[in-house]
């Protein structure tokens, strides 16, 4: 499978001159498959740009959402596929304790945040509500399982042909662990990540700025890289960069924890616009 | 050992978090986990202990009423909690695991996720003292 990052930053988009090597844009991750299934993980305003680069020949999109905050759904609205006749949309997601899926993205699909309701859309629109789920999209087999954020969240395993990337961009696994000492059954997201050939993961603070945000549902990047070490994937992809944190900035805090941890997996920070190649 | 559920995690996260005591079952009613401040009550470490079965947990620490009457095992709030999947409280003696007797009140909750998976039960106690 080839994975294409659009949108790797967390919170709110964060454009600027100081942000042109990570990216600006908010979450949002392209997955093709070997017999071209298309998947994009998350829809923030990274899905913008993605829209642009969708084969004329598809027809079927399906966008996995791990969770309904803003970053992770504003680019839904602008997504093209959803106003064309033409497309089959599948948005999978998860559904809250009182609330179907539907009616929470139609909380955003509507005045005042924004103009245009869910029921006019125009493509075949079909949604499906995961939590604890195994499904098959195409080519791909798929592992839902709520992990620790705010509101309900889901991280996502996506299997084919033998290799596995893990989707984890909103997880704060170290909460209440004190340091991971637990057994790894008792690790949030753990059993999504273990193993997988790529993970994508949480790491938007440094270990000071987590002291204050402890809770607020991220990790910082000792944390990401701690968590990886037990999950023990080939690579590690750090994600979902704190807003504030400049181009320069990141590069000297992803070397810093290079250098103090000499971790056993790749390491590559997620860069807006980087394609990887899972085989 | 499989995955435990997040919210499940979370119950452990806010338990260990706590002064109340706290004792936390799966759907089978095997002890997950008891926090710190629950460690006196039942007389021994959760780490001493580890896990153990509804049948072992519901006896071993002989509960019983005011007048010294066995409590049957389903009588118990957790119990309940798990079987009825309702909330349920108590007060009773029980006999610690240090072979000291207290007397404690016990509010059981069953623990029910994201579309409405059963995922066990929960109780909240404290000791009681004259």
């Amino acid at each position: 499978m080839q994975m294409t990052l659009w949108g790797t930053r967390g919170s709110v988009a964060a454009p600027g001159p100081e942000t042109t090597r990570y990216g600006g844009n908010t979450s949002c991750v392209s997955v093709e498959g070997t017999e071209g299934t298309l998947l994009v993980l998350d829809a923030g305003t990274g899905i913008r740009r993605f829209m642009a680069t969708i084969p004329e020949e598809i027809w079927r999109v399906d966008i996995l959402l791990t969770h309904l905050h803003l970053d992770h759904i504003q680019g839904l609205g602008f997504f093209g596929p959803l106003r064309h006749p033409g497309y089959e949309v599948h948005i999978w997601g998860p559904a809250s304790t009182t609330l179907t899926l539907r009616e929470r993205l139609s909380r955003y699909f509507s005045p005042p945040l924004f103009p245009v309701y869910m029921r006019d859309m125009t493509s075949a629109l079909i949604l499906h509500e995961v939590a604890e789920d195994t499904f098959t999209i195409g080519e791909f087999t798929i592992t839902s399982a709520l992990v620790g954020h705010w509101d309900p969240t889901v991280g996502y395993r996506i299997e084919s042909s033998g290799k596995t990337l893990t989707y984890l961009p909103d997880h704060e696994p170290s909460l209440g662990t004190k340091g991971f000492a637990v057994e790894s059954n008792w690790i949030s997201g753990f059993a999504l990540a273990q193993g997988a050939d790529l993970l994508i993961h949480d790491a938007q603070y440094t270990a000071e700025e987590y002291k204050t945000r402890m809770g607020w549902g991220h990790s910082s990047i000792p944390d990401a890289f701690q968590f990886a070490a037990l999950a023990k994937p080939k690579h590690l992809v750090p994600f979902h960069h704190d807003p504030t944190h400049s181009d320069d900035e990141l590069d000297y805090l992803f070397e810093q924890q290079m250098q103090s941890t000499k971790p056993a997996f790749k390491v590559t920070p997620a860069a807006e616009g980087a394609v990887f190649e899972i085989c | 050992m499989s995955q435990q559920e997040i919210e499940t995690i979370l119950c452990r996260h806010l338990a260990s978090h706590l002064q109340t005591p706290v004792f936390l079952v799966d759907p089978e009613g095997n002890l997950l986990f008891y926090n710190e401040p629950a460690e006196p009550i039942l007389g021994r470490r959760f780490a001493e202990t580890g896990t153990m079965s509804a049948a072992e947990w519901s006896t071993a620490f002989i509960p019983t009423d005011e007048n010294d009457v066995p409590i049957k095992p389903g009588e118990l709030p957790l119990s309940i909690a798990l079987t009825e999947r309702c909330p349920a409280h108590k007060r009773f003696w029980i006999v610690g695991l240090d072979h000291s007797r207290r007397y404690i009140e016990t509010t059981a909750l069953p623990l029910i996720g994201q579309a409405g998976r059963f995922l066990g039960a929960v109780a909240f106690f404290w000791e009681l003292h004259d």
